[in-house]
């Protein structure tokens, strides 16, 4: 067999992946100790770390990020099981399904803009019911965004992360036989809800842990939305540790090192106790199954899973409604419902400064989620010709990069680039991007890619086609749709990226994201709507493409249809 | 004469657990029938012949193709033409572009059309070459698939239950047609199967796996 396809692919993977990371993680670790010689200060020494716990918003920005991640996780993880336990197989799971998806790639920040414009106390919400039930003439005084207990940012991450983990948990399902398990349940008894709950959570929940632990370190280290719906005095620890990288004087990088690193411990730790929480609730499930009942509020509970469910598509929908009005209104007041009159002339403002951050973001997308899928395509592709095969603890290397927070080392990997007097910019801000753009790539594709029967392939080698022409031939165009899927899925995560661009791009790489949430403190609304659709088009357009270029493409192939 | 397909001191084991050993030579024209109920590895046999063994299997023995020995071969370059229960067309083709990837290259564009045109013709499917595969019926696609490993012009057929998809009429009809065509091209033929009829129909020598002979 000629060797064209070295494993030389999934070795660069791993380089671009982890390569990042691990320097990262050095270039925090050593200023956190007080060695920064680009500022001309060498360690070691522990007043970083003195200086960090002398900060008096410590506690609370300790708190946020804890309390935060832990909500937003554990009620998404429940809406989402209630949901798929109550109603899988059903039309009106289908119908929530359907409104989920496309939402998955709406970007965070433009998520969070457009839950901020619902249940801001000038917000739609707000303005529906006032004056009439109200009686409210002026916005109240509330602090609802940015309360300082996080409760709307942990929505905001709530609504965000039900799309993911619902899609991830349907994937889930196909391997676990889901049907015939609810089926021999219902048959002795059991209700829907309480049967999928007894036979088939304990293995959906093994193949959806890893996920699951990525929406947990997310949500604990998030920067955008917490820029955007969190709480300002203090904020919590992630955008702290922004703002201390961002400061001129380069000296309080080593407290934002020392911050980056607690932030890492703070999400092992977290993760540590998620995994304590598994192993109680396994323990007390094993109990609760061995009791035998057979779940008479079944109906209720699904209802309600059923509510919370479709309330957080809603949320996603009406914000990014709002957010359409808002980049249209002309005079608005409060209390109208809608805008005297709708413009364009917003429009006419901001569009050519959107234009410029859409060229850099459509670049650096591009660029990064290409990249990704031609190794990604590389690395699967090694797998099927030399027969290897991912372990269970190989997949986990998949998720590192998700599972280390970003604050905790893009910080680093930004001051390493500093002290080599490597040039910030676009480049870098593409290698960043990478990093979280390829894990996604690969997860997209690697079921679809391993699903394809291999014995075309060997009917196709014994028409005498080489390995090389067995893939460009057959398999690429045969994997057209989940090829673009995943490509569409890499440039929706490249275009909400926030953090590297802003770090790695040290200020001077403005995309459509880092531009969105510049606005945040401004409180321009229109230039908000404006910059936030945007960013949700340019997510969404390639979802869009990819479903119709294979529709198009393979118009007269029913085989390909629905492959 | 070396013509033929002879499988040499072929053993084929799994973890250390021997599954098949095989010694017999297919002249062109003959037919061997490998027996015995499914899920016993008796597609394991055609993998190795093809070239595809999967990992965990190991092999011993050689596979000789009209004078070669292509134990080693890569698997496009063995010319050994393979047929499964499914018809495995490639779905993005059309009906012709399906047998136009089984033609070897060279020649003309229009003598190619014209090569995909008889060899549709031959099977009673005049006309189809620009239809979707899968708007095909099961017998017409098996057709197809038939024609398609011909026109590559193999040295030797490996048949994987090729009929058992099919329903009883049918597969009488498709049956002599593939052993017909083999038989007419002097093609020694390796079927695996477990159903009686196909063996009697092979008229060949039987192997019943384990290694018993009847």
């Amino acid at each position: 067999m000629t060797r064209r396809f070295p494993p030389l692919l999934p070795a660069l993977t791993l380089l671009a992946m982890l390569g990042p990371v691990a320097a990262g993680l050095w270039g925090t670790l050593l200023p956190a100790f007080g060695h920064l010689p680009a500022a001309g200060i060498s360690g070691p020494s522990l007043d970083p770390f003195r200086d960090l716990f002398a900060w008096a918003g410590l506690p609370r920005a300790v708190l946020l990020s804890i309390s935060t991640g832990l909500f937003a996780t554990a009620i998404s993880l429940l809406i989402v099981v209630l949901v798929t336990a109550g109603w899988s197989g059903t039309r009106s799971f289908r119908v929530l399904e359907r409104l989920l998806s496309p939402l998955l790639s709406v970007p965070h920040a433009a998520a969070a803009f457009g839950l901020a414009f619902l249940i801001a106390p000038s917000g739609w919400v707000s303005r529906l019911f006032s004056p009439g039930l109200t009686g409210w003439e002026r916005p109240p005084d509330l602090l609802i965004v940015q309360d300082s207990w996080g409760l709307a940012m942990t929505a905001g991450l709530i609504v965000k992360e039900v799309p993911f983990l619902l899609l991830i948990t349907l994937a889930a399902l196909g391997q676990a036989d889901a049907k015939r398990s609810v089926t021999v349940a219902q048959a002795l008894g059991y209700g829907r809800l309480t049967g999928w709950l007894k036979t088939v959570f304990p293995r959906v929940y093994g193949q959806i842990r890893p996920p699951v632990y990525v929406v947990l370190a997310y949500a604990m280290s998030v920067v955008d939305v917490a820029v955007i719906l969190g709480p300002n005095t203090p904020p919590p620890l992630s955008v702290q540790i922004v703002r201390w990288m961002s400061d001129p004087d380069l000296a309080m990088r080593l407290e934002g090192a020392a911050g980056a690193l607690l932030q890492l411990a703070l999400v092992v730790g977290a993760l540590a106790f998620w995994r304590l929480g598994e192993v109680i609730i396994a323990r007390l499930g094993r109990r609760w199954i061995a009791a035998g009942g057979r779940g008479r509020a079944d109906p209720v509970v699904a209802r309600i899973g059923l509510a919370l469910g479709g309330a957080s598509a809603l949320v996603v929908l009406l914000g990014l409604g709002v957010l359409a009005i808002w980049s249209f209104a002309g005079f608005w007041g409060f209390p109208d419902a809608l805008p005297d009159q709708f413009t364009w002339r917003n429009w006419m403002r901001f569009g050519p400064g959107t234009l410029d951050a859409l060229g850099e973001t459509a670049i650096i997308a591009s660029v990064a989620a290409s990249t990704a899928l031609i190794l990604t395509i590389g690395c699967l592709e090694a797998e099927y010709r030399y027969d290897l095969h991912l372990s269970r603890r190989g997949v986990w290397l998949l998720y590192l990069p998700l599972l280390i927070p970003q604050t905790a080392f893009l910080p680093g990997l930004q001051t390493m680039m500093l002290g080599l007097g490597a040039d910030v910019g676009r480049g870098p801000v593409i290698m960043a991007h990478l990093v979280f753009v390829l894990p996604y790539v690969f997860l997209s594709l690697a079921d679809p890619f391993r699903a394809w029967d291999a014995r075309i392939g060997t009917i196709a080698a014994a028409l005498g086609a080489g390995p090389d022409g067995v893939l460009w031939r057959v398999r690429l165009p045969m994997l057209l749709r989940p090829i673009l899927t995943a490509l569409a899925v890499g440039l929706a995560v490249s275009v909400g990226q926030y953090l590297p661009t802003l770090l790695i791009g040290g200020g001077r790489v403005s995309t459509l994201t880092t531009e969105a949430v510049a606005l945040a403190s401004g409180g321009d609304r229109r230039a908000i709507g404006v910059y936030g659709l945007m960013q949700t088009g340019a997510a969404l357009v390639p979802f869009t493409l990819a479903l119709l270029i294979p529709a198009m493409v393979w118009r007269n192939r029913r085989g390909l249809r629905h492959g | 004469m070396d013509d033929g397909l002879f499988l040499r001191d072929v053993e084929i084991s799994k973890g250390g657990v021997p599954l098949i050993s095989v010694h017999h030579d297919i002249k062109p024209g003959e037919v061997l029938t490998v027996m015995g109920p499914s899920g016993v590895g008796k597609s394991t046999l055609l993998a190795f012949i093809t070239g595809t063994l999967a990992a965990g299997f190991t092999a011993t023995g050689e596979v000789w193709l009209d004078g070669h020995n292509v134990t080693h071969a890569p698997p496009h370059k063995r010319h050994v033409g393979i047929l499964f229960q499914d018809d495995l067309l490639f779905p993005h083709l059309s009906v012709g572009a399906n047998l136009a990837f089984g033609l070897q290259p060279g020649s003309t564009a229009s003598d190619r059309q014209k090569r995909i045109a008889e060899a549709l013709d031959e099977v009673g499917l005049g006309g189809f070459a620009d239809r979707d595969p899968a708007t095909l019926s099961g017998g017409q696609k098996a057709r197809v698939a038939l024609m398609r490993m011909l026109l590559s012009e193999p040295c030797a057929l490996l048949l994987d239950e090729p009929f058992s998809g099919l329903d009883a009429a049918l597969r009488t009809q498709i049956r002599s047609m593939v052993f017909d065509r083999a038989r007419a091209r002097s093609l020694p033929v390796l079927m695996v199967t477990h159903d009686a009829e196909d063996a009697e129909a092979a008229a060949g020598a039987v192997l019943e796996l384990g290694g018993s002979w009847s």
